[in-house]
């Protein structure tokens, strides 16, 4: 009896507690498909439609380029995610497994980052960007780039790489070596293939991080069509000023991407076992 | 083990990374400090050297102490009940009970959830009429102005935050708790002790590190905070949600005062480095293997 009143109370909380996690996007979804004759003020508030339509969904679409938003968000995002998977994999590699002059330097050095927060050099940052010539106005391609670079490695990453590389046995190496390979190949052959957990880790969060950035792009943007979806959602509450219907069609549109990412990869979130990867 | 790779090998496979490092991290850091001597409020295009001025104005600056405190209001409550809720969280949801991907799943939504729709969402919870309001009426008291009453408007924000970080550290005390030996908690139940003294007993000192560790981190992302102000308030009404972060931002890309804000962003970086040491040097030294 005791463990069923137990049972009971635990599920109880984790219900009220899971109700208050998703409620926010309940309520914006319920305004979002609430029709013109329905007052979206009324009290009490109604969660179910009265006037139930999509028009919300089609009037945001012809007027805001999601498709547009979106596909910046992906070069950007892909972009992030393939030069950190490459330049962490490649310093992690001698961190790991070689012996060199000014090794410990470049270690702490690299460790030393971590502690350097971006909001706190992004004024710099921004003006190495411009004078690089990165920016949106001279050229779209050059505006992806300056959105990509600042945060196309971390010491994260090439620590959590580093790590990789140091749980794989030497006797690996010295096979490969015997076989002829050479330093190169030993790499991209032999220690790559092996850290594809590792790999598909780093491309995860970093993914997840790149996709929400929102304080980057939005000091550097200059150009509409160069928006990402977090600039152009934000974008959206001047637009329609106070249509809070089409506001919340265009927010719940644009976490859509993210929610079939997460859904699919939610195994890598909430196993526990990359605890501490993605920064809050 | 026989040195198979040449000399400059190691140096080739640094070299990428580093140099993105350089520009992107090591040079700005160094010019953080520059920029914060110099004077561009009369000339964007050629400042001058001030020496200490920009300091001397950022402490003499009302709106600045302003900012600091709300930042510090923000670690008080945010941080306690970042690294305590979560935990507790952890400990019901690592009971033996049914549906708890589920429960791990709806828990985390927030966290991969873009920072600017949660925002936008909570907005239109604190809306004047809102659903929130609604509630408050109906509890009988007066309706709250969420985001436009200077003593709210802070609390209001922090709530956002705190809301998208609760998953996430969930997750991290799950981690944590399996490293927790079962037979412990046997022990505890044969003495008949409940709940709470069980897990202040056995849980809480097993796991103090992560609790240490999640302290820091949260502590670290809320002396960061921005795009929740940004979407939400402004910093406003009356600088009273105004945080750090923000205020850099008004001043450098809106004021164009990238002196004063440098300065600023030196106060920042010093906190937030003081943090970072703590946490690398106690609490993930396993991580970096040093």
């Amino acid at each position: 009896m005791k463990k069923i009143i137990e049972k009971i109370t635990i599920h109880s909380i984790l219900i009220f507690v899971s109700l208050l996690s998703i409620f926010p996007f309940i309520w914006l979804i319920s305004t979002s498909l609430k029709g013109n004759s329905e007052n979206i003020f009324a009290y009490p508030p109604q969660i179910i439609p009265q006037d139930f339509t999509w028009a919300n969904y089609s009037g945001v679409w012809d007027k805001v380029d999601f498709i547009g938003y979106f596909i910046n968000s992906m070069i950007v995002a892909g972009g992030t995610v393939l030069l950190n998977l490459i330049l962490s994999s490649m310093a992690g590699y001698p961190l790991a497994r070689m012996e060199f002059k000014g090794k410990k330097i470049t270690f702490f050095a690299i460790l030393a980052t971590i502690m350097i927060p971006f909001q706190a050099i992004m004024l710099p940052v921004y003006l190495i960007t411009l004078k690089l010539h990165l920016v949106d106005t001279v050229n779209n391609f050059a505006g992806f780039i300056g959105l990509i670079m600042p945060f196309a490695v971390s010491a994260f990453g090439i620590f959590l790489m580093r790590q990789a590389f140091l749980g794989i046995p030497k006797e690996m190496e010295e096979a490969a070596i015997v076989d002829g390979c050479n330093v190169f190949q030993v790499f991209w052959r032999v220690l790559l293939p092996m850290v594809k957990p590792s790999l598909a880790v780093l491309a995860i969060f970093t993914f997840i991080g790149s996709w929400g950035e929102f304080l980057w792009p939005s000091i550097v943007l200059t150009k509409e069509a160069m928006y990402t979806l977090p600039v152009g959602v934000n974008n959206l509450q001047g637009m329609f000023s106070s249509n809070w219907r089409f506001i919340a069609a265009g927010s719940i549109l644009s976490t859509i991407p993210i929610l079939i990412f997460f859904l699919a990869m939610q195994r890598y979130f909430i196993s526990g076992e990359n605890e501490g990867a993605v920064k809050g | 083990m026989f040195k198979y790779y040449g000399k400059y090998a190691p140096y080739l496979f640094l070299l990428p990374a580093v140099v993105v490092l350089v520009i992107f991290f090591f040079i700005p850091f160094f010019q953080t400090f520059l920029l914060s001597f110099l004077d561009y409020s009369h000339n964007i295009y050629k400042p001058e050297f001030i020496g200490l001025e920009n300091y001397i104005n950022l402490f003499k600056n009302p709106i600045f102490y302003k900012v600091l405190w709300n930042t510090f209001i923000y670690l008080f409550v945010a941080v306690p009940i970042l690294a305590i809720f979560p935990l507790f969280l952890a400990i019901l949801i690592n009971q033996k009970i049914k549906g708890v991907t589920l429960y791990k799943i709806l828990i985390y939504l927030p966290v991969i959830v873009s920072i600017v729709v949660a925002a936008i969402a909570f907005k239109w919870l604190y809306a004047d009429q809102g659903i929130l309001n609604y509630l408050v009426t109906k509890l009988g008291m007066e309706s709250i102005g969420w985001l436009t009453d200077p003593n709210y408007a802070l609390y209001s924000v922090i709530i956002v935050t705190i809301w998208k970080g609760i998953g996430y550290y969930m997750i991290i005390y799950l981690a944590a708790l399996m490293s927790v030996p079962k037979e412990l908690y046997e022990a505890c139940d044969i003495d008949g002790a409940n709940f709470l003294t069980k897990h202040l007993t056995v849980t809480v000192p097993h796991i103090m590190p992560t609790i240490a560790l999640v302290t820091t981190i949260s502590a670290i992302s809320a002396m960061k905070v921005f795009a929740e102000i940004y979407v939400m308030t402004k910093g406003g009404p009356l600088n009273s949600s105004k945080t750090i972060v923000y205020y850099i931002y008004e001043r450098a890309f809106e004021n164009l005062d990238l002196g004063f804000a440098s300065a600023m962003a030196v106060v920042l970086l010093i906190i937030v480095m003081i943090f970072s040491l703590i946490n690398i040097l106690c609490f993930e030294r396993n991580k970096y293997n040093i």
